[in-house]
């Protein structure tokens, strides 16, 4: 019998219209680690800020119980108080300040209201030995990467002498690298006798680190598995995510690949925020009709920032290389260029680059294709509906209309919007960036399918994933970047996990 | 193991499996984004029906009415250049002082050089779009943030103002000019009897009905259009119902225009600019791209939006307006003097706000604009009409414009509309 340092029980939380939430338990014992799993929308960040007291007492049904003690928390800061420390999604720092300023923030080492600046880097210091953040701590945030920004995080929750952590999604923007050295940190921290609560759609993540995972769909605890006695696997767990058994997560694909449709060659492009430092390395790549290509690589290895040099040069300076469309050269200077030869680029970041995300699902769909819709500059606003529809339609948006707004799409409905936008541009190149981060199986699925019929209709399709399950799935063959080189190139007969994990890492050394 | 239940399917049919909190708030949020965009035109109607109770009725008289229009037309004009700017989330600071000095670049032009009146009043216009481009330029092209160029801008041609004019006003205008500015439409017609109303110039009549006929006509066909694309359209009655408030409206002042001295011309201008901006704002492809500069930068850049030059040239288009508010008001003076145009950028910015703008951009209407100029002239009317001083009248104008953006805040937070 072990003891449980939280119970939530018949946790009912209600929106305007719908349950939420809905006699939702959860148990977790003192020291271990529990992972939360479910689609998006299924209720596990809700049940998250019921906890962590976003939604106060008095704003939900049932009973939550911590560390013996029954709690009815008014805010943030009394649980906080109490110990409970959750980390969201999207990092809570302020990008100006310093490391140690960040750490100590709303928590000052003060004395009489004057900081005491020594102390406040030293402690810091201190705390991030423990995270194993080596960094100045008067480095600013902005100067250091996602990872290590959620080590700071972390940091922070220590400093605040946490006893409950909660990590939502902690390694959906990381790297492998980054991902491992927080899942070992958090291990580290379970045999400080640290509880965690992390939320992750990462299955293989929750395999290898949890110690129990409580199912949640639609609302409602679907079952607590215990990763000692029960028989865990993804598969397991992803049909008590999606109430069904997922036999294939991929749509079968045969792709008829056809000519070059472009090619990049030599190219190289330099950091704009860390003068001569080379992001791009004379990286080379060459996409057909018809097929999927994958492009792997580590956070940092410069994926993103060579699809974005290459679509209008959008990020990097001294750019340099050529460019091939359809065996001939050409050149872009900026979007307009791009979308001009038929390029189109798929964000990795929806809701930064992709979207407007207070405007409707239709002038979304039309914001980079208007030209098409329009006559001397005046936009056929009944084409532009009809068009919406039809792609709303086709991609499946699940949405009332074409004239809700964006802002309130679950995500994979919001990345359907992207790609609409992109396909209305009738584009013979996509680059699509992280297609399916932080969308649910379901809805990857239908990306994925969405994915096989644009190659299907003979375009070539460049797909950049930090899940090397996901590139093995869908393309026809794979690139390997490294430090912004290309390291190799492997068809999919030939394409292993490991194999290409050993390409991604060659060169580091 | 857990079937699909009924709750599955009803969750997938409603639409939204993602976000189950979607359907019970599709028809919640439908009501509270309706109050959030019509708020401003019943809050207008509230504010008409209390000042003309509180003024027996005085408010709504033909010359009252007349005055309201062309005593506060180029603080209109201005706010429909300011609404375009604030969606794409700049802002100008300028516009006072540049009203300022093209009203005594006209001055001078007409007044000590002699030049014809239509060739100043076109070298004016042209004058205030090189003032936007000016600004348009550090703004778009050298990245300096519209707030600071605009405030420098307030200070250089407030100073250029007095450096041109020194210390006093040049007037008086040629005819023209002040017709254009202060004037009404001559009565080509003659009056007509409207019974107990007494004479009305038949002229005026006929255009309001035209302009009542066009908006019936151009509305039925967008109707018509939308039907035949298969979209929903709202019912008939409703129809019937909205096309009747509008004819009635139209009605309503042109009549009470017309028993006084006619149509101004500065509201024949001003429908004019009106419904070219809407028409630009919502169907071409640079009003669209003006909304997705402000609804989200980056999105726009990577969606191939010529951001620069968008920017650039609804600067520009502030400066023309500015320039055309200049003329108007110095003609309706007959004299452009060195404090013209004071405070005319907080006027033109508090319109845009009322009427609905929001301040992190990307949201916005040229009539909301306009509306919230008219409720702010309505304001400074009604009360000197009851005598109340100044400072009360200021005092009323700063809590309405505090509500409108409050209210804007806390319905955009209670639909949830980022996240």
């Amino acid at each position: 019998m072990t003891e449980h340092i939280l119970r939530m029980s018949g946790i009912t939380k209600t929106f305007p219209g719908v349950k939420a939430l809905q006699d939702v338990n959860l148990s977790v014992r003192r020291g271990e680690i529990h992972a939360i799993c479910g689609e998006n929308g299924a209720g596990k960040s809700t049940l998250m800020k019921v906890l962590s007291g976003v939604y106060p007492h008095g704003d939900y049904e049932g009973e939550i119980t911590f560390e013996g003690r029954r709690c009815e928390f008014g805010g943030i800061r009394d649980s906080e108080h109490a110990g409970i420390v959750i980390i969201h999604q999207e990092l809570a720092l302020s990008p100006q300040l310093s490391i140690a300023e960040n750490i100590f923030l709303g928590n000052e080492r003060a004395r009489r209201g004057v900081i005491d600046w020594n102390r406040t880097n030293y402690e810091a210091a201190e705390l991030m030995k423990r995270v194993g953040l080596r960094e100045n701590p008067t480095t600013p945030i902005s100067d250091i990467g996602v990872g290590k920004q959620q080590l700071v995080e972390i940091a922070k929750a220590l400093s605040k002498e946490v006893k409950l952590l909660i990590l939502d999604e902690p390694t959906a923007a990381l790297n492998d690298d980054d991902s491992a050295h927080l899942l070992d940190l958090l291990r580290g921290l379970r045999d400080e006798g640290i509880t965690c609560v992390i939320i992750s759609h990462k299955l293989n993540e929750v395999i290898a680190i949890a110690d129990a995972v409580t199912i949640i769909r639609d609302g409602r605890t679907i079952e607590t598995l215990n990763m000692a006695t029960d028989d865990v696997t993804e598969d397991r767990i992803i049909s008590g995510m999606v109430g069904r058994a997922l036999d294939n997560r991929f749509p079968p694909h045969e792709g008829t690949i056809g000519e070059e449709a472009f090619r990049i060659e030599d190219w190289t492009v330099y950091s704009p925020s860390q003068p001569g430092r080379k992001v791009v390395d004379g990286a080379g790549l060459t996409l057909r009709r018809g097929e999927i290509v994958g492009l792997a690589g580590l956070m940092g290895a410069g994926r993103t920032e060579l699809a974005m040099s290459v679509f209008g040069r959008t990020y990097g300076v001294n750019i340099s290389g050529k460019l091939y469309k359809d065996g001939k050269p050409i050149e872009i200077r900026n979007v307009q260029d791009a979308i001009g030869h038929g390029i189109a680029y798929a964000t990795e970041d929806r809701k930064r680059y992709g979207l407007n995300l207070i405007e409707d699902i239709k002038r979304n769909i039309s914001a980079a294709g208007l030209k098409g819709l329009s006559k001397r500059g005046w936009v056929n606003e009944n084409e532009e509906y009809r068009v919406a529809e039809r792609f709303r339609a086709g991609m499946n948006i699940k949405a009332p209309g074409v004239t809700s707004v964006v802002g309130k799409l679950s995500g994979g409905n919001q990345q359907k919007v992207v790609l609409s936008k992109w396909i209305l541009t009738e584009p013979d190149v996509l680059i699509l960036d992280e297609p399916t981060r932080g969308i649910d199986v379901g809805a990857k699925y239908e990306i994925y399918t969405i994915i096989n019929r644009l190659a299907d209709q003979g375009k070539a399709v460049l797909v950049i994933s930090s899940e090397l399950p996901e590139l093995l799935g869908l393309c026809d063959r794979i690139y390997t970047l490294s430090e912004g080189r290309i390291t190799g190139e492997v068809p999919r007969a030939e394409a292993t996990q490991e194999r290409l994990m050993y390409l991604m890492t060659k060169g580091q050394e | 193991m857990s079937s699909i239940t009924p709750a599955d399917v009803a969750v997938g049919a409603t639409g939204d499996g993602g976000a189950p909190r979607q359907p019970g708030r599709v028809s919640l949020g439908g009501l509270s984004v309706n109050l959030r965009s019509s708020g401003i035109y019943i809050a207008f109607a509230l504010i008409i029906v209390l000042f003309s109770v509180l003024t027996d009725g005085a408010l709504l008289q033909p010359q009252n009415i007349s005055n309201i229009i062309v005593q506060n037309s180029y603080v209109l004009i201005l706010a429909i250049g300011m609404i375009l700017i604030i969606i794409a989330g700049h802002i100008d600071l300028s516009v006072g002082s540049v009203v300022a000095v093209t009203g005594g670049l006209s001055a001078v032009l007409m007044v000590n050089m002699g030049v014809a009146w239509p060739l100043a009043l076109l070298i004016t216009i042209i004058a205030g779009a090189l003032i936007g481009a000016w600004q348009g330029y550090w703004i778009a092209y050298f990245g300096i943030p519209a707030f600071i160029v605009t405030l420098a801008g307030m200070l250089l041609f407030r100073a250029l103002t007095l450096t041109v004019l020194g210390n006093q006003g040049i007037g008086p205008f040629p005819d023209q000019v002040r017709t254009l500015a202060n004037g009404f439409t001559n009565g080509y017609f003659g009056n007509v009897g409207l019974g107990p109303l007494g004479g009305a110039d038949l002229f005026s009549l006929l255009i309001g009905v035209v302009a009542i006929a066009g908006m019936v006509l151009a509305q039925w066909r967008a109707r018509g259009a939308r039907k035949g694309y298969g979209q929903a359209v709202e019912p008939i009655a409703l129809f019937v119902l909205k096309m009747a408030a509008g004819a009635a409206l139209i009605l309503f002042v042109v009549v009470q225009l017309a028993r006084f001295k006619n149509l101004p011309w500065v509201l024949v201008l001003l429908a004019v600019l009106v419904l070219a901006y809407s028409l630009m704002a919502n169907r071409t492809v640079f009003g669209r791209q003006i909304y997705a500069i402000g609804g989200n930068l980056q999105a726009a850049v990577m969606s191939g939006v010529k951001v620069k030059s968008v920017v650039f040239w609804i600067f520009v288009n502030m400066g023309v307006l500015s320039a055309i508010a200049g003329i108007i008001f110095a003609g309706r003076l007959n004299q452009a003097g060195p404090t013209a145009g004071n405070s005319f950028e907080l006027d033109a910015i508090a319109a845009a706000f009322i009427g609905g703008a929001a301040v992190q951009g990307g949201v916005g209407k040229v009539v909301g604009a306009i509306t919230g100029g008219l409720i702010m002239a309505v304001i400074n009317n009604g009360m000197s009409l009851i005598g109340s001083p100044s400072e009360r009248v200021m005092l009323v104008k700063g809590a309405v414009l505090l509500a409108a953006v409050a209210f804007d805040v806390w319905t955009k937070r209670r639909t949830g509309a980022s996240r």
